[in-house]
């Protein structure tokens, strides 16, 4: 089953370090992806594994001591009416602050992030910060920015939304304030959504409201959404494909359902295991939780081998702790980042039992 | 609510327990009105069992746990506490001594690993403290009291003289649990103790507290608003809407039949993890009622789906429906509610 969609933004080998006095963390560390026109991605992975610095690099807006090493990000614009091919942009040999990179931020890629506090201005209305998005992107007067403002407000679900648009952030709840962070993002019709963490500080009600307004959105205006997040429920149920992420890498991509029903790398394994799941005990089956056993391990410090070896049950002594693990295609959508797939294993290490592993040693 | 005095079962009673915040205004201060951010509220919890206690921010668990401990005092109402040394006693009426004796058996685990730790004290001050204060242990038995506690808890007792800026978010977890546990309590409020860790880190804190009370026979009353947690760790379920316990049940009967309309739209509500089950939520109406100014009759009327005219007058009580399955819906038998489809064995792992 392959993806006719037009791609839409190509992610090769991207590094993004960051450094500090202690060293060199390395927050992103040669991640590839593509996504698709229309196409929703989920990134998933606990924190400090890279996904949100990853969103970050995309938009450029990664702050110093941190910056993009190498790699590249192509971003495909929508070919033109006339039959040419689209025009593909470098995004990391674009200056952060130039004009053309602000065309692009806000524009065609925009974002939402977690605490829609931080993102707002408190001195100004949210009908304001949207007019000034909408003015800076789009060729209009302040009166139709305005009427721009309060259709978007309308169509992501504001009450009174000719009101609201002269309310400052703090005399609205959590909820309407992201309908808010989510209508300033849409304004210019985004051709990709980043939505960093978009409902994890809001509460389930309002959260399942957010997801719901995200979903009939995209139906209508199509754009593509690359949704980070480490709530597996999620992932589940709004993405199509899905990458999970572990100390600045990929270790497994797939789509939604082989994710959940055929998941390959031993972390995305045990953290489906580790999840509480609503329903376990109605069905009898609530037992101990898998947990992964101790923690992430220090950036500046990144294990030898694959980074994952010191907390995997699988671990293969000799092999995962001294070589970092190729990527294997397992089918056409699916690729893991681990030993024990290899297509051409040096030695018999299909099995996944921490048996079979000992056995190997031997 | 039955009369549970004579049961020796139950551990903790909490009767009709109500908190109001004064709203205060102008130059002299007057109080202009009430946020009842716990208005009569009303479980128990037996002894060695988990009373989960949910609902979304602002519905006043916080708080309700907070009266138990006695962080505070009430507006109104009574709190039984079960004690080991005094016998049955009402929380909000004991005197200084007799409060200091008790908390002894009642320590609370805090949400934020990273703000409930002083700093400036190793591990060994932290989780010492309690036993100092109460005079259990001084000295090299004090070192080894704390030595064990750590090891109980999952941590190298090495760690002992170090500060909690050296440990992770569940490291530091953990350390709040020595802490609670140093004193041998018989109940503990758990107030978020997952909400800030990582899912793997998540899973490793649940174990322990499981195991945890089933070595010491401890009582959790567990505060959170994660639906999914607090039915893996919780034997009784209690829903929390704008200062009242809406339902509360025998976790898989109130997970799989809920009677509130409000316990079935949280339900909903939750993104479940499986792509095979993709649902379309009940999305409530408006939003969460304003504690200062809750509406008329039953506080989530204006909200649900299934009110009716007599829902908007008359205050709905909290009744018995079935054994142990409490729910204040003037509706609660007439309505078919839909609770959580059991999960695709595929996916039980």
């Amino acid at each position: 089953m392959t993806d006719t969609r037009p791609l839409l933004l190509e992610v090769e080998d991207l590094k993004t370090y960051f450094y500090l006095d202690e060293g060199v963390v390395r927050a992103v560390d040669g991640v590839s992806f593509t996504i698709r026109r229309g196409q929703t991605v989920g990134v998933v992975g606990e924190s400090g594994c890279g996904k949100s610095i990853t969103a970050r690099s995309i938009m450029q807006i990664v702050r110093p001591p941190g910056r993009i090493v190498s790699g590249s990000i192509r971003f495909h614009r929508a070919p033109p009416s006339n039959g040419n091919p689209g025009e593909v942009i470098e995004i990391t040999k674009l200056d952060p602050m130039g004009k053309p990179m602000r065309m692009i931020r806000g524009g065609e890629i925009s974002m939402v992030f977690q605490e829609p506090m931080t993102s707002l201005s408190p001195v100004h209305t949210v009908g304001d910060q949207i007019m000034e998005a909408i003015m800076l992107h789009q060729s209009v007067s302040k009166e139709e920015a305005r009427r721009l403002a309060i259709h978007m407000f309308s169509k992501v679900g504001m009450q009174q939304p000719a009101r609201t648009v002269d309310r400052y952030p703090h005399q609205l709840s959590g909820g309407m304030r992201q309908r808010a962070m989510i209508a300033m993002a849409l304004s210019c019709t985004p051709s990709l959504l980043i939505a960093d963490e978009p409902t994890t500080a809001l509460d389930v009600t309002t959260e399942a409201q957010i997801l719901q307004l995200m979903r009939d959105l995209q139906r209508e205006l199509g754009m593509a959404i690359m949704f980070i997040t480490h709530n597996l429920g999620v992932v589940a149920q709004m993405t199509e494909v899905v990458m999970v992420m572990y100390m600045g890498r990929i270790v497994e991509t797939a789509t939604v359902d082989d994710l959940f029903y055929a998941p390959k790398h031993p972390y995305t394994r045990l953290l489906l295991k580790a999840i509480p799941k609503l329903g376990s005990k109605a069905m009898g089956t609530a037992t101990r939780l898998e947990s992964i056993k101790g923690t992430v391990p220090h950036p500046y410090a990144i294990p030898r081998g694959c980074p994952f070896h010191p907390r995997c049950g699988d671990m293969i002594p000799g092999v995962c702790d001294a070589v970092e693990p190729p990527v294997v295609n397992v089918s056409d959508t699916q690729t893991v980042r681990c030993h024990l797939y290899q297509s051409a294993p040096s030695r018999d290490v299909i099995p996944l039992t921490p048996q079979s592993a000992a056995k190997v040693e031997h | 609510m039955t009369e549970h005095a004579d049961d020796p079962s139950i551990l903790l009673e909490v009767r009709n327990l109500k908190k109001h915040f004064p709203i205060k205004r102008g130059w002299f201060s007057r109080t202009v009105g009430y946020v009842k951010a716990v208005d009569g509220v009303s479980f128990f919890v037996r002894e060695g069992e988990t009373l989960g206690l949910v609902g979304e921010s602002g519905c006043g668990k916080t708080t309700t746990g907070r009266l138990v401990l006695r962080a505070m005092p009430p507006t109104d109402g009574e709190i039984w506490f079960r004690d080991r040394e005094q016998g049955r006693v009402n929380i909000p009426t004991v005197d200084r001594a007799a409060l200091k004796r008790l908390r002894r058996n009642m320590q609370m685990i805090f949400q934020d690993p990273y703000s409930s730790l002083n700093p400036r004290m190793t591990l060994l001050d932290i989780v010492g403290e309690p036993l100092l204060v109460h005079g259990v242990a001084k000295g090299a038995e004090l070192k080894d009291r704390v030595a064990e506690l750590l090891r109980v808890v999952g941590l190298r007792t090495e760690y002992m003289n170090r500060y909690p800026h050296a440990f992770s978010g569940g490291q530091r977890q953990r350390i709040g649990i020595a802490r609670a546990l140093a004193l041998n309590p018989q109940l503990i409020v758990c107030d978020e103790p997952v909400s800030a860790l990582d899912v793997s880190i998540q899973a490793q804190i649940l174990n322990l507290l499981q195991d945890l009370q089933q070595q010491f026979r401890l009582t959790y009353l567990f505060v959170a608003h994660d639906l999914s947690v607090v039915e893996h760790i919780s034997d009784r379920v209690a829903v929390m809407y704008v200062g009242k316990i809406v339902e509360s049940a025998p976790t898989p009967r109130l997970y799989t039949m809920p009677r509130h309309p409000y316990t079935e739209a949280l339900l909903s509500a939750v993104p479940k993890p499986d792509p095979r089950r993709r649902t379309t939520p009940i999305v409530l109406e408006g939003e969460v009622a304003d504690p200062a100014h809750p509406p008329s009759g039953c506080y989530f009327h204006p909200r649900c789906r299934y009110r009716i005219d007599r829902c908007v007058v008359e205050t709905p009580e909290l009744r018995e429906i079935a054994p142990d399955h409490f729910v204040s819906c003037h509706r609660a038998e007439e309505l078919e509610l839909q609770g959580v489809l059991p999960l695709t064995r595929a996916l039980a792992h």
